[in-house]
């Protein structure tokens, strides 16, 4: 009597505790992943910030120097110019970058004829090495856009912009903006074929602009990708090495080293380990909290648009 | 009489061609601004055909004769073939291990989100998003040194591993679309979690495994700076770096650099144009959330 009362109760009971208390195989799958992740990100990045308050060169022995490496970062001019070289050109190619993929994304969305064509060929610049790009261009800037520049008799253009120190970096923004367009028009499709073609025709009939369908129909619709991009588009500008290599080197001077180029030269080239170091824990805090307040910023935007 | 009955007839016809209406000032436009993308790959092309003499005026003009010689000066030059190989075997290796590992991980994640230690691994992956890599650059170069790893096993591993902080992100969305009965069933007939897994979840995740893929296969095939810093045997370079390390031998053979340029995008340039619409909604699908 007893048992059969409580044969019911115990399989219910195992049912129970199955999703309670998950099999060890769970465990299994994560673990070792786990395990090298932290060999291979987390420990480089606290053996990192844990240098960054030592005078280490990279190689011999080292001291503990408390917060000087931080104090002297902000009295250096080098390291200065390239924080304000990597804003100044990663707030730009954001823009850029967001306003054209937009431009093109809608463009590529409309009725027009080989749509699967060009989308396949605006896609084209996201396949190619960024520093492969880089060398052509570097190419171009320098020998036939000149050419160009002295045809129409543009005297700014006439010399290689590469060259001038208060150009070069427009040179960068541009061949960098035409490598990311690619990827950002690929997110925005997807967001356009998310807005229901209905709301257009309904909008047709009451004789709305396109500007004005843009502005009351298709943005508040895409707005979530709008921030996705923007997001992921500073985020990954703001990190910058291979195209500046390509282009430019830093150069003239050092007038476009990136915050990456000087960590990556002054670490490895300068003996500078643990002050680079002070100066990526720097960067690290700069991305984080610019990527928060634009996320805050943007989605607050989202919600008040919908 | 007849235009009464013509008239559906004609009016559905007309309708479907309204809606299906080209705009051809658009189409134009597009044209246009497509020709943006094709004119450096098109300027690409010809400069590694031409020879050095034939490269003034603006560089657009078709080669007067075809040098094939700078293919072949590039190729020996920067042992084009020992480039391709290591290129190809740490991008294939890293888009295989990525794809097995990183889909099991984000399966164990999102079936067991109620589960602090999981959903704390889940919100860890993330927050390496915002980690930006030269801040592991130096101390990551010396441990792969120490490990043995600075090599291209090294790489395909390095590009496994930080490939989880997204593929997560990425997966778990997927996976949690998949009605868990799914796997009871199989359970039910007395399959493990590992058999269930590989059985039953894994082909289900074919989509989201081509996008994964095709992502990884970009960024390893790509990657300049990883290369850089962790490869130490000069045999041992990738294609990118290649390009980097003989930028100073290229100098002024700009006809030899371009077509070495051109070979080291050419695999994957062609793959793209065969498998274009695959690669794209591959890489669309990463996106919808």
């Amino acid at each position: 009597m007893t048992t059969t009362a409580n044969k019911p109760r115990t399989t219910a009971g195992l049912q129970r505790r199955s999703p309670s208390r998950p099999s060890k195989t769970f465990y299994w799958m994560v673990v070792p992943a786990l395990v090298l992740f932290v060999i291979l990100h987390t420990v480089p990045t606290v053996t990192g910030m844990f240098y960054s308050f030592t005078d280490y060169a990279g190689y011999g022995e080292w001291d503990f120097v408390g917060l000087s490496n931080y104090v002297n970062l902000f009295k250096d001019d080098r390291i200065m110019a390239s924080y304000g070289f990597t804003f100044l050109f990663a707030i730009t190619t954001t823009i850029v970058v967001n306003v054209g993929a937009l431009f093109i994304a809608i463009l590529l969305n409309s009725k027009i004829k080989y749509q699967t064509a060009f989308r396949g060929i605006f896609f084209i610049p996201n396949i190619l090495s960024v520093l492969i790009v880089g060398y052509v261009f570097n190419y171009l800037l320098s020998n036939n856009l000149p050419l160009i520049g002295q045809a129409l008799g543009i005297e700014w253009l006439s010399t290689s912009i590469l060259a001038n120190p208060d150009l070069a970096w427009l040179g960068i923004v541009g061949v960098t903006a035409w490598q990311s367009i690619a990827f950002s028009v690929i997110i925005y499709l997807a967001g356009l074929q998310t807005v229901p073609g209905e709301l257009y025709e309904a909008a047709g009939l009451d004789g709305a602009s396109p500007w004005r369908q843009f502005r009351s129909i298709t943005f508040p619709m895409i707005a979530g990708y709008f921030t996705i991009n923007m997001v992921l588009a500073l985020k990954g500008l703001l990190q910058a090495f291979d195209q500046i290599v390509a282009l430019t080197n830093g150069g003239p001077g050092t007038s476009t080293e990136s915050v990456a180029m000087v960590i990556y030269r002054g670490g490895f080239q300068g003996g500078e380990y643990g002050y680079q170091m002070a100066n990526s824990v720097v960067y690290l805090v700069v991305i984080v909290v610019l990527s928060l307040l634009q996320m805050r910023f943007l989605s607050r935007k989202e919600s008040e648009l919908q | 009489m007849s235009l009464l009955i013509e008239k559906p007839e004609a009016g559905t016809p007309a309708t479907r061609r309204r809606r299906s209406s080209v705009n051809i000032p658009l189409t134009l436009l597009a044209a246009v601004l497509s020709l943006t993308v094709l004119i450096p790959l098109y300027f690409t092309i010809v400069t590694a055909l031409k020879s050095s003499d034939q490269l003034n005026g603006n560089g657009l003009a078709l080669p007067t004769s075809i040098h094939l010689e700078n293919f072949s000066n590039a190729w020996k030059l920067t042992n084009f073939p020992n480039a391709l190989l290591i290129s190809g075997i740490v991008t294939v290796a890293a888009v295989i291990l990525t794809i097995l590992t990183n889909s099991l991980v984000a399966y164990a994640i999102a079936r067991n989100m109620h589960r602090p230690f999981f959903k704390a691994l889940y919100y860890f992956f993330i927050a390496a998003l915002f980690v930006p890599f030269p801040i592991i650059m130096l101390p990551v170069t010396k441990e792969m040194a120490v490990l043995g790893l600075d090599n291209p096993v090294g790489l395909f591993l390095l590009y496994t591993v930080y490939g989880l902080s997204f593929n997560v992100f990425v997966y778990t969305a997927f996976i949690k679309s998949i009605p868990a009965e799914l796997e009871e069933a199989s359970v039910m007939d007395g399959a493990s979690t590992w058999t269930t897994f590989w059985k039953v979840i894994f082909p289900i995740l074919t989509p989201i495994n081509a996008t994964v893929g095709i992502l990884t296969c970009l960024w390893a095939w790509n990657d300049f700076l990883l290369p850089l810093v962790i490869l130490s045997d000069p045999t041992t370079r990738t294609l990118p770096l290649v390009q980097y390390v003989f930028q100073g031998q290229f100098n002024t053979d700009y006809t030899t650099a371009f077509a070495s340029y051109l070979m080291a995008m050419a695999p994957l340039l062609l793959i793209y144009i065969f498998a274009q619409r695959w690669v794209i909604s591959g890489v669309m699908r990463g996106s919808i959330k």
